[in-house]
């Protein structure tokens, strides 16, 4: 299988501080893929320079073939990269139809047709009950659950999630995996995850990058990595396992 | 199309809107000059702060300087009559590109350089100042001296010269009123107005969301512009004068913003609210003020003041949204 995205020395420093550091990896198609690490280990700075919220300073970003690096966040949206936000992000005084419709309306012109995609993503993420509730109304859960369907919203080929379980109950967190898992298999669409859940990450990634202070220091099978003396070292923690 | 424009309508709120546009028609024939006059400017507010939501209530991007689309279309349609004698019809085919470009230079400037909030604000203030000064020194226009308009005092009105009678203005801006609603309504419910409200709520998941925010911004400020240079030419051929100093004065912007604040920023029916609460009320304040001999100027700003601390405290929507409720016509949208 070919790589969707693939990220070749990507680095981006703030100031002094180097973020990411020459980190290379690549996501198959058809596969979810997770980036885990401490706080601060640069991972939703990873993340933004994959979605274009900011370029990197050096290597290379290719998605679908292209490079990708430096392009602005709706190009990359458009050409098929959607995200979501750790401190999600929906359109507050809309409806959560009209937030999902926005989204479609990137691949449908007509109003109607994008509503209608808009209402069987609603259904698929449990959501079409509260649809015409304010976005701003709605409970964490649910405005990640939204936030999810904007973005799938807009047909990507690859759906970047940035702490989408942050915040939800064990209960939740199962509802959030199955959905995902379901879309990964009926769908094929690939996923890459940033997760602090480690239950989540060991329910759904088939392989994972962990990182540290910018740098990736392992990656693998999930259930490879959370034995890697470096990784329980630096991040998990002995009792985790 | 007739879908389309019912959409989001509901039975009540639609007879309602039939309603109220049967009474305004026939208004002529029931009031006096004086109170036309009113109904005028009520709806010259009410077109002119429609015209200015498109680009706040909408889009989410804050002029205080919309002055310089007034004066623009004021100044470009005058000076085509006066000089050639070409209708202010003709006219605004040439005041309509001229607002849009100029906004599109605004939009450019401060949208390329990521001049955002308040101090997007200032620019367009800036740009209007600009306008002010930079008229004030044209002797092309008859600078300071400013612009006359010859009135002729014949028994017809003229509408394709705009020339005539209070009445004919009012029709003029009634129907220029209603035709730039069902646009606004139109947009709200297209492509277009669904990536205004997205960049209005949240310009970055906007462009997460695959928006090209500065493309539709520049679109919002060029149809804003473009809708309000009319209320220019519809000012210079009701007042018959123009000098730079009034046209393109900063009281010009804020006037027909209070409209829309008043009546609830984003929404449609909103602006027309609100022109008809202020202007209306404060027309009754004065002619009681009057009746009763007593003469305070700047009275009217006073009370616009008061109109508006009392909104921004208690209905920070605004009226609308409220009245809306309580009349159970549809709100679902902002």
């Amino acid at each position: 299988m070919s790589s969707l995205l693939r990220l070749e020395s990507v680095s981006k420093r703030f100031r002094g501080l180097v973020a990411v550091d020459q980190v290379s990896f690549a996501v198959t198609r058809g596969e979810i893929f997770a980036v885990i690490g401490p706080n601060g280990a640069g991972k939703t700075t990873l993340f933004n320079l994959i979605a274009g919220a900011m370029a990197p300073d050096g290597g290379s970003i290719v998605f679908a073939d292209q490079p990708i690096q430096g392009l602005p966040a709706d190009v990359i949206c458009r050409r098929g990269l959607a995200r979501t936000f750790q401190i999600v992000r929906p359109f507050p005084a809309l409806s959560v139809e009209d937030n999902v419709t926005i989204g479609a309306l990137q691949r449908h012109r007509d109003v109607e047709a994008a509503r209608t995609r808009a209402r069987t993503l609603l259904e698929q993420l449990d959501l079409f009950d509260k649809r015409h509730r304010l976005a701003a109304t709605l409970t964490l859960p649910d405005r990640k659950r939204l936030e999810v369907a904007r973005a799938l919203a807009t047909e990507p080929q690859l759906l970047l999630l940035d702490e989408v379980m942050a915040g939800l109950r064990p209960t939740e967190t199962d509802r959030m995996v199955a959905i995902l898992r379901a879309l990964n298999r009926d769908s094929g669409l690939t996923i890459l995850l940033i997760e602090h859940v480690m239950r989540a990450v060991m329910a759904l990634a088939s392989r994972v990058l962990v990182l540290d202070h910018g740098t990736a220091i392992a990656s693998g099978a999930p259930e490879a990595v959370v034995r890697d003396p470096a990784v329980v070292q630096s991040y998990l923690g002995v009792e985790a396992i | 199309m007739m879908a389309r424009l019912s959409a989001g309508l509901s039975r009540r709120g639609a007879i309602l809107l039939a309603v109220l546009f049967v009474v305004l028609l026939s208004a002529p024939f029931v009031v006096h000059d004086y109170l036309l006059t009113v109904l005028i400017l009520i709806l010259y507010f009410a077109y002119a702060g429609q015209a200015w939501n498109i680009m706040m209530g909408f889009a989410g991007q804050l002029s205080l300087g919309h002055a310089i689309y007034i004066g623009l279309g004021a100044y470009v349609a005058a000076t085509l009559f006066i000089r050639f004698g070409v209708s202010p019809w003709l006219g605004l085919l040439g005041a309509i590109p001229v607002a849009a470009a100029c906004g599109a230079i605004i939009g450019f400037l401060a949208f390329r350089f990521r001049v955002a909030g308040v101090y997007f604000a200032i620019l367009t203030i800036a740009f209007a100042e600009f306008a002010r000064i930079g008229f004030d020194h044209l002797d092309f226009v008859n600078a300071s001296g400013g612009l006359f308009l010859p009135v002729k005092q014949n028994v017809h009105s003229d509408p394709w010269l705009l020339r005539g009678d209070p009445r004919m203005f009012y029709y003029v801006i009634l129907l220029a009123t209603s035709l730039l609603f069902i646009v606004c309504h139109l947009l709200l419910r297209s492509r277009v107005g669904y990536f205004w409200l997205a960049i209005r709520e949240d310009e970055q998941a906007a462009r997460a969301t695959g928006i090209d925010t500065f493309r539709y911004k520049m679109y919002a400020v060029m149809v804003s512009a473009a809708a309000t240079s009319f209320a220019g030419v519809f000012y210079a051929f009701f007042y018959n004068n123009l000098f730079p100093e009034q046209v393109f004065s900063i009281s010009r912007s804020i006037e027909i913003i209070l409209g829309p604040i008043i009546g609830g920023v984003g929404t449609l029916f909103g602006p027309i609210l609100g022109a008809f609460v202020l202007t209306g009320l404060a027309e009754v304040l004065n002619s009681a003020m009057t009746s009763f001999g007593i003469e305070v100027p700047g009275v009217t700003q006073v009370f616009y003041g008061i109109c508006l601390l009392l909104v921004v405290a208690g209905l920070p929507d605004g009226v609308w949204p409220p009245l809306a409720r309580l009349l159970r016509v549809s709100t679902s949208k902002k």
